[in-house]
């Protein structure tokens, strides 16, 4: 059984066509990596996965919901599909804990005191069990982005989707962020991410997305993607970032 | 000959003067509760609610802060007896001190919620939280901490703004200050009285507001999210 059925969805910003019947079936404990160059619609896929963006054909089913262009139970669908983003968005008026609190509290109705418990338990995994007193602007990009993907893990989500989380790093914060990624893959959840970091996307991704153009253009696992792309437009997309 | 100042008669009749302070205090105090209630109700409205609601609000604000007050305040005290509600000076006075200033706060505090990034509110979005959870969790304080010094500057202007209602003999202390000029005919010495019982007042509430902010605001910075992420981004293009 998939954790995530992607449906030949389509997703229009005013007339532009972004996403032209994309499919994808992800398996439980699979890890997803997404490519392709700006604008080929792989954020924009990924966002509609957990209804950020509507979709104006097809269908999605994530973790046992479903949304269609009439939308779907979003709420429900979120406590159990997590995001991490590009630029963190951890809120700059609360703690490290009361970040990671937060949803559990007021989505879940967890009490305090289990909530703080859950809370202290993610940041230990993603090493900053320390900071749980601290604001957000006290923390390095790296540590906030660990904050953050320790701030979706308290809702003990099934799915976890990582839209570009290492793109606003400076190159020696990403290898503490994508060790955090791999040690989450390596305890079996499952994920899709969206990527520049080729070298991640080969080596943890069980498979790797070319998307081109709003669609799913090649796809393969990742080593057998990577050295053998079959298209002209994964050559080229590759080809510099293999040097 | 040069004017004598003499305060003694106005002295005298003191007690009036601060029964009149201590109305006004009650009014502003009880016109800004109602106030900021409506402000806060409309901002969201204005914000998250479906277009006819915005748009009534937009009325609203519109017509409440393109008359003066004291139109506004004639309206309400000679005009709802008409539809049958006979009020008092003092409560005609609360009311349309109230809606005036929940038309001004309502866009002082819409501007607040829009200034607040839109991944802020799509991050409470992916946690699972209802549009009006990431309201009060995640955007309410942030935009307060924007617009505090607008607000509360706000604030200050309906406390003096309460002056109006002498227009409709309420029992504030402008109203105050003009009885004791017609009986003791001391009309600058009454008023200097006056003046200086509103500034201790604007002072008081002034510092009032100051320690809410302290409770409210702890951190010390304001928010700039996204900002560190711009700045790397730039930093690692320029490498």
């Amino acid at each position: 059984m998939s954790a995530l059925h992607i449906n030949e969805i389509q997703k229009y910003f005013g007339a532009l066509l972004v996403l032209d019947g994309v499919s994808l079936d992800i398996a439980q404990s699979e890890v997803v990596a997404v490519i392709g160059r700006s604008g080929s619609g792989k954020s924009t896929m990924l966002r509609c996965i957990n209804g950020l963006e509507k979709i104006q054909a097809g269908s999605i089913e994530v973790a046992g919901h479903r949304i269609g262009p009439q939308g779907g139970d979003l709420r429900s669908l979120r406590k159990e599909v997590g995001m991490v983003f590009q630029s963190y968005n951890l809120f700059p008026h609360l703690t490290v804990l009361e970040n990671v609190t937060l949803a559990p509290k007021v989505v879940k109705g967890v009490g305090r005191e289990e909530a703080e418990a859950i809370a202290h338990d993610v940041l230990r995994r993603v090493g900053l069990a320390e900071k749980s007193g601290a604001y957000s602007d006290e923390l390095s990009g790296g540590q906030q982005q660990r904050v953050a993907i320790a701030r979706s893990l308290a809702m003990q989500p099934k799915v976890m989707l990582f839209d570009e989380v290492t793109s606003a790093l400076d190159p020696e914060l990403t290898g503490e962020v994508l060790k955090t990624m791999e040690e989450l893959a390596d305890a079996g959840m499952t994920m899709v991410l969206v990527t520049h970091e080729m070298g991640f996307a080969r080596q943890v991704a069980d498979r790797t997305v070319f998307m081109h153009k709003g669609k799913v253009w090649e796809q393969g696992p990742s080593e057998e993607l990577f050295s053998y792309p079959q298209t002209p437009e994964l050559r080229n997309f590759i080809a510099p970032n293999l040097k | 000959m040069a004017y004598q100042m003499n305060f003694a008669p106005v002295m005298a009749l003191a007690p009036q003067l601060f029964e009149g302070a201590f109305n006004t205090l009650i009014l502003s105090g009880q016109s800004i509760v109602a106030g900021i209630a409506i402000g806060v109700v409309g901002a969201v409205g204005r914000t998250e609610g479906p277009r006819w609601l915005d748009r009534a609000i937009g009325a609203y604000v519109e017509l409440f802060r393109n008359t003066p007050l004291l139109v506004q305040l004639f309206l309400i005290f000679f005009g709802l007896p008409y539809i049958g509600l006979r009020l008092s000076a003092n409560a005609a006075a609360i009311i349309a001190v109230a809606l005036n200033l929940g038309a001004y706060s309502t866009e002082i505090l819409r501007a607040g919620l829009q200034a607040i990034p839109r991944t802020q509110i799509e991050a409470g979005l992916a946690l699972g939280m209802s549009r009006l959870q990431v309201v009060r969790y995640v955007v309410i304080v942030p935009a307060l901490r924007i617009i505090y010094p607008a607000l509360t500057g706000q604030l200050t202007l309906t406390l003096l703004g309460s002056s109006i209602a002498s227009a409709i003999s309420a029992t504030e202390l402008t109203a105050a200050g003009a009885r004791i000029e017609s009986t003791t005919f001391r009309s600058l010495e009454t008023f200097l009285c006056v003046a200086v019982i509103y500034i201790a007042m604007t002072f008081t509430f002034r510092f009032i507001y100051w320690l809410i902010g302290l409770l409210l605001f702890r951190r010390k910075a304001p928010p700039k999210p996204s900002l560190i992420a711009d700045i790397s981004e730039i930093s690692r293009v320029g490498v």
